[in-house]
């Protein structure tokens, strides 16, 4: 069941990015970039928290989801050391996932070449 | 003399007509040249619109909405698997997810399958964490020629740079503003 309701909301995540590229003249950049920001504002409104209890994964895999560890530790971070806290807070909690593809990236970057396009 | 006088005022005055007709002509004659071009433009952008590939939005939205889906499944999976074969608690899960999609995401680039999948599921295969990584290797290969520092090392961030630019100040910002309204 938790796969089911991860795949609805993690589809609906999607197809709302897809819409957007679809209807206005947002690039992919620029959707990673809303989204991500989207995912902070929503950490901090309180709304997201509830999507991903309900989704699971469908909710932390999307971008979304990576804007909403980097709100989420932020606030929480801030609650056990003040100020430095809102520095520290949200790059330690995605920092995992941010130096995984940092340093995948740079290898897989290195190892493979490009493949030439049809 | 007085007959030569009155025929030269007749002939001035026809002159005058004629060249006030000839005026008025001309004007029509630009604003149908004008009405003609705008015509033949407008037929241009309705001729350029026609040829626009449009988007077909329904396959476009099913398709991303399958494929961003599932790879939230295999996220879903990778989750359970830490959760249960390395008792991982709840943070150190999160982490453990993103670290696996993300390297999910590099090799599938490397190998060029991300690709493809991403000409098949648009938004699908940006929107998750795998798309990401995606954004790091792809411009990284495409730039290795430029060298390992201005080439792979500067290009992995022409997506990614933005993207952490702002998910990291819109975070300070945020801890900032719960110091300040929530206690």
């Amino acid at each position: 069941m938790e796969y089911v309701r991860a795949f609805i909301v993690g589809g609906t995540i999607c197809l709302i990015g897809q819409v957007l590229m679809d209807t206005t003249k947002l690039t992919a950049a620029r959707i990673l970039v809303l989204f991500v920001t989207a995912g902070v504002v929503m950490a901090g409104l309180g709304i997201y928290e509830p999507i991903v209890e309900w989704g699971g994964a469908g909710a932390t895999v999307p971008l979304t989801g990576f804007g909403y560890s980097l709100g989420k530790g932020a606030i929480e971070e801030v609650e056990k050391a003040g100020l430095l806290g809102a520095f520290t807070g949200g790059i330690k909690a995605t920092a995992g996932g941010i130096a995984g593809a940092v340093t995948f990236g740079y290898i897989m970057a290195v190892l493979f070449n490009p493949k030439t396009k049809p | 003399m007085k007959k030569k006088a009155l025929y030269a005022k007749e002939n001035y005055r026809g002159q005058c007509t004629a060249i006030k007709q000839q005026t008025i002509n001309r004007r029509k004659d630009v604003d149908y040249v004008d009405a003609v071009k705008q015509h033949q433009q407008e037929e241009y952008q309705q001729f350029i619109k026609d040829k626009i590939p449009k988007p077909n939005l329904l396959r476009n939205a099913i398709a991303a909405f399958v494929v961003g889906g599932l790879i939230c499944d295999v996220g879903q999976f990778i989750s359970n698997f830490g959760q249960n074969y390395f008792n991982l608690n709840k943070d150190d899960t999160s982490a453990f997810t993103a670290i696996v999609l993300v390297f999910l995401g590099a090799l599938l680039t490397g190998l060029g399958i991300y690709d493809r999948i991403g000409r098949f599921a648009g938004a699908g295969s940006v929107v998750p964490i795998t798309g990401f990584a995606n954004s790091i290797v792809s411009p990284a290969m495409e730039f290795k020629r430029e060298g390992y520092v201005l080439g792979v090392g500067a290009k992995m961030f022409i997506i990614a740079g933005p993207v952490l630019v702002y998910g990291f100040s819109s975070s300070v910002a945020l801890g900032i503003l719960h110091l300040l309204f929530s206690r």
